[in-house]
């Protein structure tokens, strides 16, 4: 496989949409409303097809008839680079929320700032996907409210899924080595002012919301570097289920 | 004379006129209407579990994509048709009630399970083409709303069906081992797709006064009698076989006839014993109670959105 800066960056940030996506798509068929079980699907539709964009591009640098398929359905677990974060489970709607709130925290405006890279591939498929990211941190912020100053057993809720997933927010701001060098050329997203914005959305939703962040927050890493957590490989078992039974044939 | 309203209503009726909401309506017209919509829409929510199933192991991203948003079009329906149903009078959590307690029925094809991709390809082939074939002359049902929820249903589902097709005709074009997957797919779907149209004529005595409200055009027999029709070319386009050896082209009518369908099999699945009854209706509860919080706390928090609105007012 290729091994320059701008093709691993372009499989980071497919990874992170990919596996989201995927995530929010077993939720299909078992939302806790209709309408809800509708939007979940629909977010997951956008990230799926975000991703499905950025293998294009990967398979284009790649060159050698590599396709968009062979990134998702033909790696194993130390060559996803995604952020811990999306790969974390289900769980109730709570911690899906929140999960999906501190992603689309830092997706709004890593998409918005995207948008403006001086590879014009990457800038096209950042100002494409930042319409839908916008919706989804509308709807994932209103989420975070109204569940958090909704009763006192969704607040407690919402509490516990901030407290298990907060630790995971940091990575998402941690560039890489190849990510760090794309950023001089204007490449790659700078993530340093990203933070920045992300944190007061963050701030702003939480103290709405009448939650409250843990007191002392330590960081999960590894995704970025191929070291995930436990999950993930059933979360392959299942993606390429299909492509481990049947080898090389066309769907 | 003074007509009665029975009497105008019925003249209404036969002139081909929609029914809506405010209008009067014999209350055997609302009741037949709640309990076929009401099964209708438990049908697309259930509906969406088989396929959903296989959601996570897709083989592509496009195959992937295009079942996601299959699997939510079919949810957009439920909630079109579940509309539909209120403006009768009957609140969706009702209906949900008589779904999970095993009171109001869905159509019996999802409780078959999704064993193979190809499974996929056969149920968007058969089951929205069979669904297809029911509902398109339900756009002309004498009830407005739900005639007009029918129309942007149809539409989607015509989508389905061709999806569908094209799944079963890319394994039908593979290796040897895709193709036999394609093959024992229409094995297992066929039966319980010709059982969509419910029993026969004979066996249907609610069928004459549907058809005379304009809630159905056609019986159950001439809707099973088209799909067989339509489906037989598109199996031999597919070079896969359809496994009824009584199937025979009528030359003078143009027909297929094909042989009986067994119904023993159709009423034990329609009483609950069916390969997945009990799954399909433990996953919809499930979904249900666990979503009960989440409900609650949006009811909660829109009570307080409004007192603090009010409050604003007044200060
Ligand atoms: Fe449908
Ligand atoms: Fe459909």
């Amino acid at each position: 496989m290729k091994n320059n800066d701008l093709f691993k960056y372009t499989l980071q940030l497919a990874d992170d949409v990919m596996i989201l996506g995927h995530r929010l798509s077993e939720w299909t068929g078992h939302g806790p409303v209709l309408e809800q079980d509708i939007a979940l699907s629909n977010i997951a539709l956008d990230l799926i097809g975000e991703a499905r964009n950025l293998y294009q591009y990967a398979a284009k640098q790649e060159g050698n008839g590599k396709t968009e398929d062979d990134y998702p359905y033909k790696r194993d677990v130390l060559q996803w680079t995604n952020a811990l974060i999306v790969e974390q489970k289900n769980g109730d709607f709570a911690q899906t929320i929140v999960r999906q709130f501190l992603f689309d925290c830092y997706h709004y405006y890593h998409l918005e700032a995207l948008s403006k890279s001086t590879d014009e591939q990457m800038a096209f498929i950042g100002a494409k996907s930042v319409k839908e990211a916008r919706y989804h941190l509308q709807y994932s912020a209103e989420w975070m409210v109204r569940l958090g100053d909704g009763t006192e057993e969704s607040h407690a809720r919402m509490q516990q899924a901030i407290e298990d997933k907060m630790h995971y927010f940091e990575e998402l701001f941690i560039p890489t080595a190849a990510e760090s060098r794309l950023v001089e050329s204007g490449v790659a997203v700078d993530l340093a002012p990203i933070r920045v914005k992300a944190y007061a959305k963050l701030n702003e939703v939480i103290k709405e919301s009448t939650l409250k962040l843990p007191e002392d927050i330590y960081t999960q890493q590894g995704g970025r570097n191929g070291v995930h957590t436990e999950h993930f490989g059933y979360i392959l078992a299942e993606l390429q289920y299909m492509q481990k039974s049947y080898p090389n044939m066309q769907w | 004379m003074e007509l009665s309203l029975e009497q105008k209503f019925q003249e209404k009726i036969d002139r081909d006129e929609r029914i809506e909401p405010r209008d009067w309506m014999p209350d055997s017209y609302r009741k037949t209407l709640v309990r076929q919509i009401s099964q209708h829409a438990h049908s697309e929510l259930v509906g969406m579990l088989p396929e959903g199933n296989w959601i996570s192991r897709a083989p592509s991203l496009r195959r992937k994509l295009g079942l996601m948003a299959k699997v939510q079009d079919e949810a957009g329906h439920g909630l079109y048709l579940y509309s539909a149903a209120e403006t009768l009078g009957v609140e969706r959590d009702t209906m949900f009630d008589q779904l999970h307690s095993g009171k109001a029925k869905y159509s019996s094809i999802f409780n078959y399970p999704t064993l193979t991709w190809a499974d996929i390809g056969a149920i968007g082939w058969l089951v929205d083409g069979a669904a297809i074939m029911n509902q398109v002359p339900l756009c002309r049902c004498s009830y407005g709303p739900y005639a007009r929820a029918m129309v942007r249903v149809c539409k989607e589902e015509s989508f389905h069906q061709r999806q569908g097709f094209e799944i079963m005709l890319t394994l039908c074009q593979g290796t040897p081992e895709q193709k036999a997957m394609a093959q024992d797919a229409l094995n297992r779907w066929w039966w319980p797709s010709l059982m969509m149209f419910g029993p026969n004529d004979a066996e249907s005595p609610n069928t004459k006064q549907s058809m005379a409200w304009n809630i159905k055009r056609f019986s159950n027999d001439e809707l099973r009698q088209r799909f067989v029709d339509m489906t037989v070319p598109q199996a031999e386009l597919l070079g896969i076989k359809i496994p009824d050896p009584d199937l025979k082209l009528n030359e003078e009518t143009g027909n297929y006839h094909f042989g009986a369908i067994n119904w023993d099999e159709f009423w034990q699945v329609v009483k609950g014993h069916g390969p997945c009854n009990k799954d399909r209706l433990a996953a919809r509860v499930k979904a249900h109670e666990e979503g009960a919080w989440v409900r609650e706390a949006a009811m909660a928090y829109a009570e307080k959105q409004e007192n603090r609105l009010n409050k604003a007012k007044t200060a």
